[in-house]
């Protein structure tokens, strides 16, 4: 009898507002991947040798892998010679100032809601942006060198400091971590290098803003920040892309280090294009970040807010090396209409007290499926660890799924690993409850998911905290179903 | 202000309303009782606009507005309130904020400004008086892990604060001890005005020895069946549904 469409489907519905392209002249290299493409993107770099023969290494490395089977997610096989590994949009001059550059790339900017032009910029955020292969612009950075913080492309990094990215690029991703790690140190691009001197605290967000915009272009980049001794940064990465009727891949690094008594806070927003409700299209964003609390007392954070993406694999990880040491993961992954997102983290422990703080929201509306995988691991020598994860799930509707797999290894008797999870379901007879109060099922939506994720939104800084949430409401416009 | 004209509702193509009229005037009090099964609560449900139900026939006018042209949302802004048999739990919205949405998207409806910090906060505290409801359940999500006596509390406290024209009340005392259904219709008795309607369903004449309805109707399959004052809620008591029911049945049969 009932035809009428749920309430809660009709609630979730929305246009991504990213999804369009920028006209611009890029250099393009032919699709596929071979020792040459890889040469050719080193000399495109200007590369030293070492770094020529570390990709070489890596890319013959990952040709002896399979890509991993074990998440939980579907996808076509990748067909790894139809795509695009490095695609640049073309500089007219050299710039010395970020106000000479190009006007399109400007307004693309501008339009992300992320200023470039020098008078506009956020003040208190400095921002590196990354446009398919390269960094376009870093901004504050001569402020931020007078203090000795170092924020620039890691290309940019790799010509000036040589010596910090060899010695610490792939120390904590191995490039023979796994598949996409592989590849990624293969055929990485760009990407955002900031290093925090000693006894430093970085007094503004550093941020980098991603942009695939080349159709069949994978974008790979590669981040690395390190933080010397009792020096203190808050890094916050996001990322949009153009709709496209075809998956794009998007396969990123990120190496973290945090010396002695050192904290660094590393937020996401992730807002690639999530394909259509149908579920075509989209970005497979298959990223492997890990950070090592080397350093006695040292903390890494994690936040994420995952909202786009076709598929999402990721899982951002802590070894807590240090004694004393403490690793944070705080998530929040909206999946909607046909995206997969199978992410959460690992926490290693192998230092003596050392703690540990897993909280993880997942939301599922339409069709999709969301996974959270965590791995807790107390080694022997790991003396008093302690790990408190907690895992809610929400469900939007009843055609989508939300699962989760704890792993828990314990190897000393002195740890202490707890583990809370709970599943919810927002169904029509909430949404009736709210509307006989005068509230409509969208912002009925909005009051139950921002209720639920609020405690991992406190996390983010505050500059963006407002904007994360707005996201959220909007990705999940029409995610009532 | 409530004017309901032989309403016919189904719901997955079974018809539950069989025709039913009723008309309620600003002050009054009305009560509706039957046996299960009669259609007490898919008549609330019709009211509100739950969508699962589909009116056939007739009409329902609300302050001269068509209330079945009207979303649920809007009934409940223009001023008609739904006391929940089996209130629902929404994890991760506290009671707080929840009705200050309800208050603020009522208001934004009216045309009104939302009222701020200071002045709900204030609202709040004369309400909470009025229903007798402890601060601490406001911070909780609402209705979650709440008891049966704290969940019909918590409705009467929306109904205050929402300030209704109509309140329907679909078996409040249904699930509450003697002092739960004490300080439940007390608060209700509080809430009654001039211009403020009431419909009170229950199955049991007891909520009426606290609050005393100026009409009570008989529904019975669909139709009410008999209509009267209060006393017939205490006849109804003494001489159970079947001295009404057996009748109709027997006429229905011949």
């Amino acid at each position: 009898m009932k035809e009428k469409p749920d309430t809660l489907e009709q609630a979730v519905l929305t246009e991504y507002k990213y999804g369009f392209v920028t006209d611009i002249d890029t250099d393009v290299i032919a699709k596929g991947l071979s020792e040459n493409t890889i040469r050719l993107i080193s000399s495109k770099k200007n590369e030293p040798e070492w770094l020529l023969d570390w990709r070489l290494k890596a890319y013959n490395h990952w040709l002896k892998l399979e890509e991993p089977k074990w998440a939980n997610i579907k996808y076509p096989i990748i067909n790894y010679q139809d795509i695009i590994y490095y695609a640049a949009p073309k500089p007219k001059k050299q710039l010395n100032s970020l106000d000479e550059a190009d006007p399109e790339l400007l307004a693309t900017f501008e339009k992300l809601g992320i200023s470039l032009n020098e008078q506009k910029r956020l003040t208190g955020v400095a921002v590196d942006v990354v446009m398919d292969s390269v960094s376009i612009a870093t901004s504050f950075k001569e402020q931020l060198s007078e203090i000795g913080v170092i924020f620039c492309s890691i290309s940019e990094a790799v010509q000036l400091h040589p010596e910090l990215v060899k010695q610490y690029l792939g120390s904590i991703v191995p490039m023979t971590d796994n598949y996409f790690a592989a590849l990624n140190s293969a055929v990485f691009t760009d990407g955002s290098f900031c290093y925090i001197p000693k006894g430093v605290r970085c007094p503004m967000e550093l941020s980098t803003y991603f942009r695939i915009n080349t159709e069949n272009a994978g974008q790979f980049e590669r981040t690395l920040i390190i933080a010397e001794d009792e020096s203190y940064v808050s890094y916050l990465e996001g990322c949009t892309a153009p709709t496209r009727d075809e998956n794009q891949l998007h396969a990123a690094v990120v190496e973290l280090v945090a010396h002695t008594k050192a904290e660094i806070k590393y937020s996401t927003v992730q807002n690639w294009y999530p394909g259509d409700k149908n579920g075509m299209g989209g970005i497979y964003n298959f990223v492997t970040k890990r950070g090592i609390c080397k350093g006695d007392h040292s903390k890494i954070s994690w936040t994420q807010v995952e909202t786009g993406s076709a598929i999402t694999w990721k899982y951002p990880s802590v070894i807590l090396k240090g004694d004393y040491s403490i690793g944070e993961f705080y998530s929040v992954a909206f999946t909607n209409n046909h995206q997969q997102a199978d992410t959460g983290t690992k926490m290693t422990h192998l230092g003596k007290n050392t703690r540990s703080r897993i909280v993880s929201k997942g939301i599922s509306a339409g069709h999709s499926q969301n996974s959270y995988r965590g791995l807790v691991r107390a080694s022997k020598q790991a003396t008093n660890a302690r790990n408190y994860s907690q895992c809610d799930s929400l469900l939007l509707g009843d055609k989508c799924g939300a699962h989760t797999f704890p792993y828990i290894e314990v190897k000393n008797k002195t740890a202490i690993v707890e583990h809370e999870a709970t599943t919810s379901k927002i169904g029509e007879d909430q949404l009736f409850y709210c509307k006989q109060r005068g509230i409509d099922a969208e912002t009925a939506v909005a009051l139950i998911v921002n209720g639920f994720a609020k405690e991992v939104m406190n996390q983010l800084p505050m500059e963006f905290a407002v904007e994360a949430q707005k996201l959220l409401a909007i990705s999940m416009e029409g995610s009532v179903g | 202000m409530l004017s309901v004209k032989n309403i016919h509702a189904n719901i997955d193509g079974r018809e539950i309303l069989k025709g039913i009229n009723l008309d309620i005037k600003p002050g009054e009090v009305h009560a509706i009782m039957g046996p299960n099964g009669s259609g007490k609560s898919t008549l609330a449900s019709v009211l509100a606009g739950r969508e699962e139900y589909e009116v056939t026939e007739g009409a329902v006018s609300f302050l001269g507005k068509d209330l079945l042209e009207l979303s649920t949302e809007d009934r409940a802004r223009e001023g008609l309130f739904l006391a929940f048999q089996y209130p629902v739990e929404i994890p991760g919205v506290s009671t707080t904020n929840f009705i200050k949405a309800a208050v603020n998207e009522k208001r934004k409806y009216l045309g009104q400004e939302p009222l701020d910090a200071v002045a709900f906060l204030k609202m709040m505290k004369e309400k909470m008086a009025l229903v007798e409801i402890d601060q601490r359940l406001l911070s909780r999500s609402i209705n979650e892990g709440f008891s049966g006596g704290e969940k019909k509390r918590n409705e009467v406290f929306q109904m205050a604060m929402l300030e209704p024209k109509l309140a329907i009340m679909d078996e409040t005392d249904s699930g509450l001890d003697i002092d739960a259904l004490r300080i439940v219709a007390n608060g209700i008795n509080k809430l009654r005005s001039p211009d403020r309607a009431m419909l009170l369903i229950t199955h049991y004449q007891r909520l009426l020895d606290y609050i005393h309805p100026d009409f009570v109707h008989v529904l019975y399959n669909g139709r009410i069946v008999k209509s009267g004052k209060k006393e017939l809620a205490l006849e109804l008591e003494e001489k159970g549904y079947d001295f009404i029911t057996d009748d109709i049945d027997l006429a229905a049969n011949q």
